[in-house]
C-alpha cells in the first residue's frame, strides 16, 4: 500500500505543487486504495478510473508548463452522488435517475475542476439524501470502516467511509439535517455544513431547498478548510446564494487558538433521553479541555430546539414532495409501463411507484398531506414559525458566546438493519444537527474520542453564526490539535486496518 | 359536453331577469429577450425544443434566478392599473402533475402578488365603467402541449402527444379584477372593451406585443347570474383561453344566454371551466371545479423575496407613457376624426400606424385614408395584420407626398404601394422602375386630347352641345391611353377648353 494515502489534502497539493509526486502517481495510488477497501466498504456508486487519471494528467501537464498549481490541485475527491457530473453518471442513488448523464456540471462540480482537484468517483448515499445510516440508497448500503456490520451514517455515508478507509483524503458531502456532520462524527472524520448559502446548489439534486447545503468531509480540519474554500462563494445561478466573501477558514484553521473565546455548551443536547453514556463522557472531557485551552464554557438554554424535529419533518418532506415531483418519467430518467396503452398519467404513476425507494415515498407522502389546503397553517405554517424561533433561541446565544457546542449525535455508529423499520428512531439521530440546518447557521462535527462501550468515534459539533464558519474551523483546530497531542496521531490511527 | 337538455334563454329576456357578475383572469407574455428564470431567448416560433435549457427543462439540479426586467415590467402594469406596488412578497409554488410543466410545478405568485388593488376606466357605449383590478402578479409559462389524434385535440383520447417546451419559463404577468357588478347588458362589451384597453396598455407600456392570435394575451372569463332584485351571487363558470377580443364578448353573451336557461328551467349551475367555439359561438363543458387540484402552494424556496426599492418604483410611475385613453383622445382631437373613424382606426390596430405616418410628415385625413382603405384591404386579402405588412409609414407618407405634389393620382399610388408590398423597393424606386409618374409634358397630353376627340367624334359633339357631363367618358379614353398616368383634372381641363365649353 502506497504511503500517499496516508498523507493529508494539504501535504499531497504541496508535494504535486513541487513536483515531488505526480498527480498521476497520487491518483493511481488512491484508486489502489479504493479497489482495495471497496469490496468491503461499498463507499462508492461510480469510479470513474480513466477520467479521474485524464484529470491528474491535465494537471500534471500544467504543472510541467509552469503554471502556477492551487493548493489542492491534483488531490483526489470522492464526489456525492448528488451533484451532477457531465461525465460520470447522477442517481441520488435512486432507480428513477438510473443510466442518466446530467448535461451540466453543478457549481460545486465545476469549481472542484477549476481547482485541479481530480474526481475519482461518485459515492453512494441514502435515495435523495433522504437517511441517516446510507441504507436507504437504492443500490446498496455502504458500511462503516471502523466495524463493516455498523452504519456509515447517512445520507452522505459514502463519503464519509471514502475519506475514513483512506481511499480519498477528502469528499463532499451535503447537509439538510445533518447528513454531513452525522456520518462524519460516526466514522471519525471532520465534516462541516457551511452557512446555508455560502455553498451553491447549483447542480445538487434537490431535497430540501431551504435546507440543502454542500460541504467538505476530510481527516483533518485544515484540509475540510482547504476543499470548504474551494467550493464555496456567491454564485449568480443560486439565489439563494450569498453574495460576500467566504469566511477565512483556511486562515482560522491554521490559528487553532480559543484562548479568550465564549463556549456555549447547548443545555438541552446533554440533558436530555436516548443519548449514549460514552458520548457523553467524550463530550464533556472535550467541553474540559477547551477550557484548558484557554476558553471560556458557559451553559446556554435553547428551549425552541425541542421542536426542531417535529419541524424538520414537516418542512423537508414538504419541500421534496415538490422538488421530487418532476421525475415523471416525461422527460429523462427511468419510464416503467409506457406501451402504447397507457395515459401519461398513468405512466406517470407506475414510473414513480417502481422507482422511488420507501422513505423517499414515506417523505412525498408527508409533505404532500403537510402542504394540503386545510392542513398547510397547522403543519407548514406552524413549522415556519418554530424555525423562526429557533433563529431567535440562536441568536440570543449568539450574543452571550462566540460558538455553541453540543455531541453531533446521540450515539455512535448504529447497526445495519437496526433502525430501518423505526424511522423514528432512524431520525432521532439527527437531533442535535437539525436546528442549524433550520437557522442556516455553520457547524463542523470534529472527533472527540472513542465511546468506551463500543471504541466507536464520537463527534463534538461546534457551531457558529451565519457567515461564522471560520469559528467553527477555529475552534476545531484546537481541539484536534490538543486531541491529536493528548493520543499521538489523529484518532483514526485506532480504526481497524482494512 | 352540453347536456341535451340546455335551451338558451334570449339575450334580452335573460337581461330583464338576471344580473351578470363577471370576473377576468388574463395572461400577458411578456417580451423580454429572455425567458422568466434562465437566459434561454423567447422568440416566437422558433423549431421545437431549441430555445431551452436545464432551467427551464426542469432538470435535476437547476434553479432559477428570476429576471429583473420582468419583474420591473410587472411592476409598470401595476402601475398603469393604478395598483400598489408590494413592500415585500415572494414567489410561490403551484404544484400539480403536467407534462408540459417541466418541474410538475409553476413558479407563480400565490398570497402574495407583486401589484394589488387597483382600477382601469374602460368606454362602452359613450359611458365609462371603472374595473376594479385584485392583483398583478408574475409567474412562468409552461409548456405547449400538442394532442395529435381524437376529436377534441385534448389530451383525453389523443393517440399521442407532443409537447414544446420553448414557451416553458416565459414570463407570464397574470391580471385579475375585482367582480364587476352593475354593467347589465352591456357586460359583453364590457368585458371586451377591458380587454382591449388592456391590450392598448400593454402596448403603450412596450411590455409585450400582446399578440391574441398568438398567445401572448390569453384571458379566461368567470360569469355568474343573479337575479334581479336579489343579492346572492351565482355559482360561476369560467371560460378558459379566449384568444380574440370578439370571442371575449361572445363568450359572455353565450354564458348569460345559456345559464340564465339553466336557472329559469329551474336547474342549477355547475362551478367548473368550460371552452368556447369558434365555430358556433357556443361553450361546452370542461374540467369540474367540484373535483377541483389541491394545488398546494408554499412559498418558492429557491428564490429570494422580492422587495422593490420605493425610490425606484417612484421613478417607474413618473416615466409611465401616456394613458391610451388619454392618447386616444388628444389623436382624435389633434386629427378631427368622428368617435366611428377613430373607433375603427383602433378596431384595426392602426392608430399607432396613423400616429407615426403622420408624424412622417402626411396629413392625417391622407394617412388614414391609404392605411384604412387601401393597406387595410391588402392586409384582409393576404391574412396580415396591419402592421405586418412590409411597409413603413415612413413610405406611405411619401406615396401621401407624391400625390399632394401632383406626380401621382390615387390609382398611381395604389400601384406603387402594390409595388412597395411586393419588396420592389421604396415609393420612389417603384415609381421610377414601373414608370408610374403622371403625364405632365403639356404638348404630350395635348395630343393625345386631340386624338381622344377625334376617335370619340360623337361624345365630343354631344359636349360641344353643352353636355358637360359626356366629358367624362372622354377623360376615360386620356386615362386609358396613358396607362392612367395622366392627371385626370387637367386633361378634363384640356378637353373643355378644346371643344370650346367651359367647365
Ligand atoms: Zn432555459
Amino acid at each position: 500500500m502506497s504511503e500517499l494515502i496516508r498523507k493529508t489534502a494539504a501535504e499531497l497539493g504541496r508535494m504535486v505543487a513541487s513536483g515531488e509526486v505526480s498527480a498521476v502517481e497520487v491518483t493511481q495510488a488512491h484508486l489502489d486504495r479504493i479497489a482495495e477497501v471497496e469490496p468491503k466498504i461499498d463507499a462508492f456508486l461510480h469510479v470513474a478510473a480513466e477520467a479521474a487519471l485524464e484529470q491528474a494528467r491535465a494537471v500534471d501537464e500544467r504543472r510541467a508548463k509552469g503554471e502556477r498549481l492551487g493548493p489542492l490541485a491534483g488531490v483526489p475527491v470522492a464526489h456525492k452522488d448528488i451533484f451532477t457530473t457531465v461525465d460520470m453518471p447522477t442517481t441520488a442513488a435512486s432507480k428513477i435517475l438510473e443510466g442518466w448523464r446530467p448535461p451540466y456540471d453543478a457549481t460545486v462540480t465545476r469549481r472542484l475542476r477549476e481547482a485541479g482537484l481530480v474526481i475519482v468517483g461518485k459515492t453512494n448515499l441514502d435515495e435523495f439524501a433522504m437517511g441517516s445510516s446510507t441504507e436507504n440508497s437504492a443500490y446498496k448500503p455502504t458500511r462503516n470502516p471502523w466495524d463493516l456490520t455498523r452504519v456509515p451514517g447517512g445520507s452522505s455515508g459514502g463519503s464519509a467511509a471514502a475519506v475514513a478507509a483512506y481511499a480519498v483524503p477528502l469528499a463532499t458531502g451535503t447537509d439538510t439535517g445533518g447528513s454531513i456532520r452525522q456520518p462524519a462524527a460516526v466514522t471519525g472524520i471532520v465534516g462541516t455544513k457551511p452557512t446555508y448559502g455560502g455553498s451553491s446548489r447549483y447542480g445538487l439534486i434537490a431535497f430540501a431547498s431551504s435546507l440543502d447545503t454542500p460541504g467538505p468531509f476530510a481527516r483533518n480540519v485544515l484540509d475540510a478548510a482547504l476543499l470548504h474554500e474551494a467550493f464555496s462563494g456567491h454564485d449568480p445561478l443560486d439565489s439563494t446564494s450569498i453574495n460576500a466573501p467566504v469566511p477565512p477558514v483556511v486562515e482560522a484553521a491554521r490559528q487553532a487558538d480559543v484562548s479568550g473565546m465564549r463556549v456555549g455548551v447547548i443545555k438541552e443536547f446533554v440533558e436530555g433521553e436516548g443519548y449514549q453514556r460514552g458520548v457523553l463522557r467524550r463530550f464533556t472531557e472535550a467541553v474540559e479541555l477547551l477550557e484548558s485551552l484557554g476558553a471560556k464554557t458557559i451553559e446556554i438554554s435553547c428551549p425552541s430546539f425541542a421542536y426542531a424535529l417535529p419541524a424538520y419533518y414537516l418542512i423537508a418532506p414538504s419541500e421534496c414532495s415538490s422538488n421530487l415531483a418532476r421525475f415523471d418519467a416525461m422527460r429523462y430518467g427511468l419510464r416503467v409501463g409506457d406501451d402504447g396503452t397507457r395515459s401519461a398519467e398513468e405512466v406517470m404513476a407506475l414510473t414513480r411507484a417502481a422507482g422511488f425507494g420507501p422513505e423517499v415515498k414515506r417523505r412525498i407522502m408527508l409533505g404532500t398531506y403537510a402542504l394540503s389546503s386545510g392542513y398547510y397553517d397547522a403543519y407548514y405554517g406552524s413549522a415556519q414559525k418554530v424555525r423562526t424561533l429557533i433563529a431567535r433561541d440562536f441568536e440570543a446565544a449568539f450574543q452571550q458566546v462566540d460558538v455553541l457546542v453540543s455531541p453531533t449525535t446521540p450515539t455512535t455508529a448504529f447497526k445495519l438493519g437496526e433502525r430501518v423499520d423505526d424511522p423514528m428512531a432512524m431520525y432521532l439521530a439527527d437531533l442535535c444537527t437539525i436546528p442549524s440546518n433550520l437557522a442556516g447557521n455553520a457547524a463542523i462535527s470534529v472527533p472527540c474520542g472513542l465511546a468506551e462501550e463500543d471504541n466507536l468515534p464520537v463527534g463534538l459539533q461546534i457551531i457558529a453564526p451565519v457567515l461564522g464558519d471560520d469559528r467553527c474551523y477555529r475552534v476545531g483546530a484546537a481541539v484536534e490539535k490538543a486531541l491529536e497531542d493528548r493520543w499521538g496521531g489523529p484518532l483514526l490511527k485506532e480504526a481497524p486496518s482494512l | 359536453m352540453s347536456t341535451p337538455t340546455e335551451t338558451l334563454m334570449p339575450f334580452d329576456e335573460a337581461m330583464e331577469r338576471y344580473e351578470p357578475v363577471l370576473g377576468l383572469e388574463t395572461h400577458v407574455e411578456l417580451g423580454t429577450a429572455s425567458k422568466m428564470f434562465c437566459g434561454c431567448p423567447t422568440t416566437f416560433g422558433a423549431p421545437p425544443n431549441t430555445q431551452v435549457c436545464p432551467v427551464c427543462l426542469g432538470l435535476p439540479g437547476s434553479l432559477p434566478v428570476a429576471n429583473a426586467k420582468a419583474i420591473e415590467s410587472t411592476i409598470r402594469i401595476g402601475l398603469a392599473l393604478n395598483c400598489s406596488i408590494a413592500e415585500w412578497c415572494r414567489f410561490a409554488r403551484k404544484n400539480y402533475f403536467y407534462p408540459d410543466m417541466p418541474k410538475n410545478f409553476q413558479i407563480s405568485q400565490y398570497d402574495e402578488p407583486l401589484c394589488y388593488d387597483g382600477y382601469i376606466d374602460v368606454e362602452v357605449d359613450g359611458e365609462t365603467v371603472r374595473i376594479g383590478i385584485e392583483r398583478v402578479h408574475l409567474e412562468e409559462d409552461t409548456g405547449k402541449s400538442t394532442h395529435v389524434g381524437g376529436a377534441t385535440g385534448r389530451i383525453h383520447g389523443a393517440d399521442y402527444s407532443t409537447v414544446d417546451y420553448n414557451r416553458a419559463g416565459i414570463p407570464l404577468v397574470e391580471i385579475v379584477t375585482k367582480p364587476i357588478t352593475g354593467t347589465g347588458r352591456l357586460a359583453p362589451q364590457v368585458a371586451r372593451a377591458y380587454v382591449a384597453e388592456l391590450r392598448d396598455l400593454m402596448r403603450a407600456l412596450g411590455v409585450s406585443d400582446v399578440r391574441m392570435e398568438q398567445g401572448s394575451l390569453r384571458c379566461d372569463v368567470n360569469v355568474s347570474l343573479m337575479p334581479r332584485g336579489g343579492t346572492e351571487w351565482g355559482t360561476r363558470t369560467e371560460t378558459k383561453n379566449l384568444n380574440s377580443l370578439r370571442s371575449v364578448e361572445r363568450a359572455v353573451r353565450h354564458e348569460i344566454e345559456r345559464q340564465a336557461g339553466i336557472l329559469d328551467a329551474g336547474g342549477r349551475i355547475i362551478q367548473e371551466t368550460r371552452h368556447f367555439h369558434e365555430d358556433t359561438g357556443t361553450t361546452t363543458s370542461g374540467r369540474s371545479k367540484e373535483e377541483a387540484q389541491d394545488y398546494r402552494y408554499f412559498p418558492e424556496p429557491d428564490l429570494v423575496p422580492i422587495a422593490p426599492d420605493r425610490e425606484w418604483v417612484e421613478k417607474l410611475r413618473a416615466e409611465l407613457p401616456e394613458p391610451p385613453s388619454v392618447r386616444r383622445r388628444r389623436l382624435q382631437a389633434e386629427w378631427g376624426v368622428s368617435d366611428h373613424d377613430m373607433a375603427a382606426m383602433r378596431n384595426a390596430d392602426a392608430i399607432d400606424l396613423v400616429e407615426a405616418t403622420v408624424k412622417a410628415g402626411a396629413p392625417p385625413a391622407d394617412a388614414r385614408k391609404w392605411w384604412m382603405g387601401e393597406l387595410a384591404r391588402r392586409a384582409n386579402e393576404s391574412g396580415k395584420a396591419l402592421a405586418e405588412l412590409p411597409i413603413t409609414p415612413e413610405q406611405v407618407a411619401r406615396v401621401c407626398e407624391l400625390v399632394a405634389s401632383g406626380q401621382l393620382n390615387d390609382k398611381l399610388a395604389r400601384q406603387v404601394l402594390e409595388g412597395v408590398l411586393a419588396g420592389e423597393g421604396t415609393p420612389d424606386e417603384v415609381v421610377e422602375r414601373r414608370g408610374l409618374r403622371i403625364v405632365s409634358d403639356e404638348g404630350e397630353l395635348a395630343a393625345i386630347v386631340d386624338q381622344v376627340i377625334a376617335e370619340n367624334a360623337e361624345v365630343a359633339e354631344k359636349v360641344r352641345n353643352g353636355k358637360i357631363a359626356a366629358a367624362g367618358a372622354l377623360v376615360g379614353g386620356v386615362m386609358k391611353a396613358t396607362k392612367g398616368k395622366a392627371d385626370a383634372a387637367r386633361a378634363r381641363q384640356l378637353i373643355l377648353e378644346k371643344l370650346g365649353v367651359s367647365g
